[in-house]
């Protein structure tokens, strides 16, 4: 094997261009390789690093493949039940109206078994955010079909595809939030291109930012990737993605209220 | 200066909750306990204490908000009746694992299923067994009168914090909705930032650069961290349950028969004794106010004085168990129960007595 040897020379302070955020912890992530959580939680991290919060931040992780967010983010965090965290995340922020406060929750969890909760603390307009990581499928169970599934997907509890007369319709969360009054900014994101990732990470700290306002409810949906629950290589479900996840759940803003 | 007042049971609660500082209350309609969500929306909490009272989507939600102020180190509780308690044991044992303190107050109706809005005490076997999924207990009072709805709030946010563990009030129906002079504990103040950070390190608060993150969870995929865990749960229920029995003993010092009995059957037994006495019979009455943990040993000695036991249930025989498992065969233990909602009056309970125990 080669070996590497780094030039001290070259390995300076003023030479940095780029580093790995301190708010993420040293420890190896558990996701697939080529999946996108690793990098949703890094840009949520990079911009509660930036805005100098990480003392009044406390997150709420799921279950579903995210449940170990604690040990990735280096930020005091609850583990929740399945579904519940936006009601764990709502007594939180309720007892510590200052501080801020999130959920990280992929489909099942947030568009499933949680439906009640994200509904009630979007239509409340907890002064929090939710952010969902929506790759349809479940990942973490080994694949089976997702709120989100799409029509004819394939999926371990749909093997000839998705048929929506028996198995419902793919249920579009994020647009059915943004018609509740409680919420302020609605939006949908990827992280499959760098182009992609800056436009997220700009949408995250606008969510961040909003809770300072104190108006509502910022709800990020992050449309990613399963290449293991989809049974393709990363760049395979990126371009799957693009074509199939993309034209049924649009990239964009969907409600954005900055004067309400 | 204590105050007296009158007032029903599930109030009593209510104010004593928010005089014991309490920070927030997450609950869900349900009959026969919706006053104590009504009495703390009536009063304001939040502009009298600072304290949050939110009517949550589901009692699921209301667990699940107790479970996250909880985690935050914060005096946090809920309330429900029978199959609203039910609807929140997941919930309950993630607070369990997690090894968080709150306050849960069950003001029990008769079951199953949807069953009837009438007092009942089915519902034992939930509380003191566990209740959801793993090996776990809760701190299990039962309070016979609306001094002690008032009292078990004080001390069950006490009991919570000093063994990190959820405190359950079993109460019923009777207790929730009767009327009583109760004496309310004076103001005090809900805990400081500082109090928080000195007394639960371990609170989601914010992660300042001194300590680690904290986290709040009740996984661990590793097994053999798993059973070190529930080990550990195991050692803090045995100092629980050498420390902490509480019970009451009427009537015992000449007692030849004794009834077991909590909350409003305990009451009733009193009438019952009454009535007995009056007879010529001597009869006593054992009352466990914590049923976890079960005051088995006293109940224990008692066989050696008394010649038989008739535990009396607003159930269909569930607290005799541990009544039989703490007497092991040497005396007599026979079971009088109504259910469904129905109370027992106090002159059946002498006759079930004679019947079942002295042996008319």
């Amino acid at each position: 094997m080669a070996e590497f040897k780094t030039n001290p020379e070259i390995v300076q302070p003023e030479n940095v261009v780029y580093k790995r955020t301190e708010l993420l912890t040293p420890k190896d992530l558990s996701y697939c390789p080529g999946c996108g959580h690793g990098t949703a939680h890094r840009i949520i991290m990079e911009v509660i690093e930036e805005m100098g919060i990480q003392s009044e931040t406390i997150a709420v992780a799921p279950v579903g493949c995210s449940v170990l967010a604690y040990e990735f983010m280096n930020v005091d965090i609850q583990q929740a039940s399945h579904g519940r965290a936006p009601a764990v995340a709502t007594a939180i922020k309720r007892l510590f109206p200052e501080k801020f406060v999130f959920t990280y929750q992929g489909d099942g969890d947030l568009a499933a078994i949680g439906t009640a909760e994200t509904i009630h603390a979007c239509n409340r307009g907890e002064n929090m955010t939710i952010f969902f990581i929506n790759n349809g499928i479940y990942g973490m169970t080994g694949g089976q079909m997702a709120p989100t599934t799409l029509p004819g997907m394939k999926s371990s509890t749909s093997p000839y595809g998705r048929d929506v007369a028996t198995m419902g319709n793919p249920l579009k969360m994020t647009e059915l939030v943004a018609t509740l009054p409680g919420t302020i900014y609605v939006t949908r994101q990827a992280v499959h291109t760098p182009s992609a990732v800056r436009k997220a990470k700009k949408a995250v700290r606008k969510a961040f930012e909003n809770q300072k306002l104190n108006k509502g409810l910022s709800f990020v949906e992050i449309v990613s990737n399963c290449n293991s629950g989809w049974k393709m290589t990363p760049l395979q479900s990126n371009e799957w993605m693009v074509d199939n996840m993309f034209p049924f759940y649009p990239i964009g803003d969907i409600k954005v209220n900055d004067d309400k | 200066m204590k105050e007296l007042r009158l007032m029903k049971g599930n109030e009593a609660f209510a104010e004593a909750c928010i005089r014991a500082g309490a920070d927030g209350y997450f609950g869900y309609p349900i009959t026969p306990q919706s006053e104590v969500m009504e009495y703390l929306m009536a009063q304001k909490t939040h502009e009298r204490t600072g304290m949050v009272t939110l009517q949550a989507e589901s009692e699921i939600a209301a667990i699940n908000m107790v479970y996250g102020g909880a985690g935050c180190g914060k005096r946090v509780l809920t309330s429900s009746s029978s199959p609203g308690i039910s609807l929140k044991q997941e919930g309950i044992s993630y607070i369990a694992g997690a090894e968080l303190p709150c306050l849960i107050l069950n003001v029990v109706r008769g079951g199953p299923g949807l069953g009837t809005i009438q007092p009942s005490q089915s519902d034992y076997f939930q509380s003191t067994k566990g209740g959801g999924h793993g090996d776990y207990k809760l701190i299990v009072l039962a309070p016979a009168s609306v001094q002690e709805m008032a009292d078990f709030a004080g001390l069950g946010f006490e009991l919570a914090f000093k063994y990190r563990n959820p405190v359950l009030i079993l109460s019923d129906g009777a207790i929730g909705q009767m009327m009583e002079k109760v004496e309310l504990d004076v103001q005090k103040p809900r805990f400081t930032m500082e109090e928080i950070r000195k007394n639960t390190p371990w609170a989601t608060i914010g992660k300042t650069p001194d300590r680690e993150h904290n986290i709040i969870t009740s996984l661990d995929l590793e097994s053999i961290k798993m059973e070190r865990h529930n080990q550990e749960l195991q050692k803090k229920y045995r100092s629980i349950e050498e420390n902490e029995v509480r019970y009451e003993k009427i009537s015992c010092e000449d007692a030849e028969y004794a009834f077991v009995a909590y909350g409003t059957s305990a009451r009733i037994c009193q009438k019952a004794i009454e009535i007995a006495r009056a007879e010529g019979i001597k009869v006593g009455l054992m009352r466990p106010i914590t049923l976890f943990p079960f005051p088995k040993k006293l109940i224990k000695e008692m066989t050696s004085r008394v010649k038989g036991i008739l535990c009396v249930e607003m159930s269909a025989g569930q607290m005799i168990e541990d009544v039989q498992l703490a007497v092991e065969g040497r005396i007599p233990v026979e079971h009088f129960g109504r259910y469904g909602g129905i109370v027992h009056s106090p002159s059946e309970i002498v006759d079930a007595l004679k019947k079942q125990i002295i042996g008319g």
